[in-house]
């Protein structure tokens, strides 16, 4: 069992949990992810790290709430714990020797780019960051994306917070601008991190995507998570998660993204339902 | 001796027609009128032919005349020396390849029904002893067993017995390997293997659930916490895929997610979240007891037709004869000589059907068996919307990867000599991490011999 440290909502849909794992905390470093277990009975769900404290002995993940394990692991406060959680998989991003880097962040996606942007800050890069969402009440992390980045740039669908547009808007004018980047990291939504990609290969500029599929064991065992890049077939749980992205087969990974769609509706409606019912 | 009959006695089991609608034991086991009867039939050989054919070396007929005795508990006892998990092996061991095949009843008409009486013995006993007392006189040195499938369980319980502080480390949430993940609940109920863990818990084997070795923590690790020696038990768990087109479409899962999905995440139970697509009409790919065990699931989650596409004939078979019966009895469909050339998918991206051809067996390959060659302008279509990729596993390059001095082989098996040695001082290896994907026994055996060595080796060392 792994005890609930601190909880906060970061916005309606998005919860930041402080975890106590020490052996995970120990391991861990940007772009490494960690699978867990509500309860018995439930999903296994990879979640990349936000942060971590080996020290304390803790790592802290991000979530969106999106589906029924995911709002069973909100309905969980400070002292509950998650039933399982293992880490950290998956290969850390490689970030030394990068001098400057735009992080592009789109939706709770910046919950993972953000210790990326941290991390290349502590090395002593330049760091711009993009970070975009649909409106105002989405927008997570700012501060701490302000405090990590030499120029940030808020981008939101209607306007409502920072510049109106899209992420790939706000790099366009950057790069136009005469920056110039060793390497572009974007996480976020596949669709975003695919037209990110379509941009920076104009230009010419190495671009990292992380990619987050439905896997089950994190370990390379099913192979739920697999993708083509490059035309080749790569785990994301062993292999990645972070990837080149102008070798990744987006149009793939989307529709695999949607494998079970219809039944995390079934099981979200089902889950409230049941709650509907308690009260 | 009784018992002259040339044929052995046939194993209960659930009709095939409800069985193939519920999760539950297919084999029922032999009542005790059954075995004291098919325990008639050995001869009690002096020289134990039998014996020579078990890779833990049971003393079968010793065993067989405790049945024919009556004192069940005292046979459980005469298994229990040589094996650790026998309700396990009763079930899912190839005995008709190792100690029936030894056995010279079988000369002339079958085999005493080994299996079928050991599984016998191990469930009166946990049917009338279900919790031994246990204490364990620990010497004071600890070793780390690295999964806790048969290979890591069979060696824990070895190590234990002489011993030794044992920790078990598993990456999943659930103790048991294969056996919890890969091998369905209708073939090996999952509270058999939850009984010989906790058996082994009692004797106070410690296991730590949810720890990647190789991520979580390192083999250096564990010798810097004070472990004397490592055993790597971690098993084949990588899946292979075809490499076809198509093979990235919704519906197309390798066996062990789909059996995953189903055992350990128990997808088939109303009262858990675990997604799984059902499938209408599912093709398995594959010819080994795991394709037997994915078609025998999806027949179980509610497809209507599943066919199971091989691209030899049936006389190559790799699966046991036992599990293609029953598949076959439960209607599972036989498409032998056959090869997927494409899955072909529909504008959501999920699987609408899978393109194959037809096969003839050319001259024998590096197996021995004969080469299958396709036959020109022979392909169909075969229309399903789920297949099931069951082409075998690979070792799981983790621990490799993150431990120096441990010598691989091209395909992946960590090098491991008989005494399951590998090429780092106090690491040692054995099961299907060594050897590729093979049986629950072989690797009991491996973790077993591993134990073995371990001891005179530290002993030789303190």
């Amino acid at each position: 069992m792994y005890k609930i440290l601190d909880k906060q909502s970061l916005n309606p849909t998005v919860t930041r949990m402080v975890i106590d794992a020490p052996r995970v905390a120990k391991k861990a470093q940007a772009g490494m992810f960690v699978i867990l277990r509500v309860d018995d009975g439930g999903e296994r769900i990879p979640l990349t790290i936000a942060d971590y404290d080996g020290d304390r002995g803790t790592v802290t993940i991000i979530f969106q709430i999106v589906g029924a394990t995911t709002h069973k692991l909100n309905l969980l406060n400070v002292g509950d714990c998650v039933r399982d959680f293992v880490g950290p998989l998956g290969r850390p991003s490689e970030l030394d020797g990068l001098k400057k880097v735009a992080v592009v962040g789109g939706g709770v996606g910046c919950a993972i780019a953000y210790p990326i942007a941290k991390k290349l800050h502590s090395l002593g890069a330049t760091v711009h960051s993009v970070i975009g969402f649909r409106n105002k009440d989405l927008v997570i992390l700012q501060d701490e994306f302000k405090a990590v980045s030499d120029h940030i740039v808020l981008m939101s669908d209607d306007g409502s917070a920072g510049d109106k547009g899209l992420v790939t808007d706000a790099l366009k004018t950057l790069i136009d601008e005469g920056n110039t980047y060793d390497e572009v990291i974007a996480i976020g939504p596949l669709v975003m991190m695919k037209f990110v990609c379509k941009l920076t290969e104009k230009y010419g500029i190495k671009t990292v995507v992380s990619m987050n599929p439905i896997m089950i064991d994190g370990t390379g065992m099913c192979g739920g998570c697999r993708l083509a890049v490059g035309g080749k077939m790569k785990f994301a749980c062993v292999d990645g998660p972070d990837f080149d992205g102008h070798l990744v087969d987006f149009d793939e990974a989307i529709g695999r993204s949607r494998m079970y769609a219809d039944f995390e509706k079934h099981a979200y409606d089902k889950h409230c339902n049941l709650l509907k019912a308690g009260n | 001796m009784a018992n002259l009959s040339k044929e052995k006695n046939e194993m209960p089991v659930q009709d095939p027609a409800s069985r193939a609608k519920n999760f539950d034991e297919v084999a029922l086991g032999y009542t005790e009128a059954l075995a004291r009867d098919e325990a008639e039939r050995c001869l009690n050989c002096k020289n134990k032919p039998c014996q020579s054919g078990c890779p833990v070396g049971i003393d079968i007929p010793a065993f067989i005349e405790k049945i024919n005795s009556g004192d069940y508990e005292e046979a459980y006892r005469v298994i229990s020396k040589s094996s650790s998990l026998a309700a396990i092996c009763g079930r899912v061991c190839p005995q008709e390849t190792q100690c029936e095949s030894k056995c010279v009843r079988g000369r002339n008409g079958e085999p005493v029904a080994i299996g079928r009486l050991e599984r016998f013995v191990a469930d009166y006993h946990s049917a009338h002893k279900p919790n031994d007392e246990h204490t364990h006189k620990s010497n004071g040195h600890k070793i780390a067993v690295v999964g806790s499938g048969p290979a890591g369980l069979s060696c824990a319980g070895e190590l234990n017995a002489r011993g030794y502080d044992v920790t078990v480390f598993e990456a999943l949430h659930t103790a048991g390997g294969v056996l919890v993940y890969g091998i369905p609940e209708f073939r090996l109920p999952k509270k058999i293997v939850a009984k010989e863990i906790e058996d082994l818990q009692s004797r106070g084997v410690k296991f730590e659930l949810n720890t990647v070795i190789g991520k979580t923590l390192l083999v250096d690790e564990l010798f810097a916490d004070g472990y004397e020696a490592v055993f790597i038990g971690s098993g084949a768990g990588l899946p292979n895929f075809m490499k076809i087109k198509g093979e990235d479409l919704n519906g197309v899962y390798s066996a062990n997610e789909y059996l995953t999905r189903i055992n350990l995440m128990q997808a088939y139970r109303n009262d858990v979240d675990t997604p799984i697509r059902c499938g209408k009409a599912v093709a398995v790919v594959g010819g080994g007891n795991v394709a037997m065990d994915a078609s025998r699931c999806a027949l179980r989650l509610g497809a209507e037709r599943v066919v199971l596409v091989y691209r030899r004939s049936e006389d190559e078979l790799p699966a046991r004869k036992e599990e293609v019966e029953h598949a076959k009895e439960e209607g599972v469909e036989f498409m032998m000589l056959t090869a997927p050339v494409e899955v072909l998918g529909d504008e959501r991206k999920s699987v609408r059907a899978l393109k194959c051809q037809k096969m003839e067996l050319g001259a024998p390959d590096a197996s021995g068996r004969r080469r299958p060659v396709p036959i020109p302008n022979s392909e169909f279509i075969l229309d399903v919307d789920t297949v099931i990729v069951a082409i075998g596993t690979i070792p799981n390059p983790l621990i490799k990867d993150t431990t120096d001095g441990i010598a691989i082989t091209k395909w992946g098996g960590i090098v491991a000599d008989r005494n399951c040695k590998t090429t780092r001082d106090n690491v040692y290896a054995g099961g299907d991490a060594v050897t590729g994907a093979a049986t629950v026994i072989l690797a009991m055996g491996a973790g077993k011999r591993a134990a073995e060595n371990i001891d005179r080796e530290l002993k030789v060392k303190n």
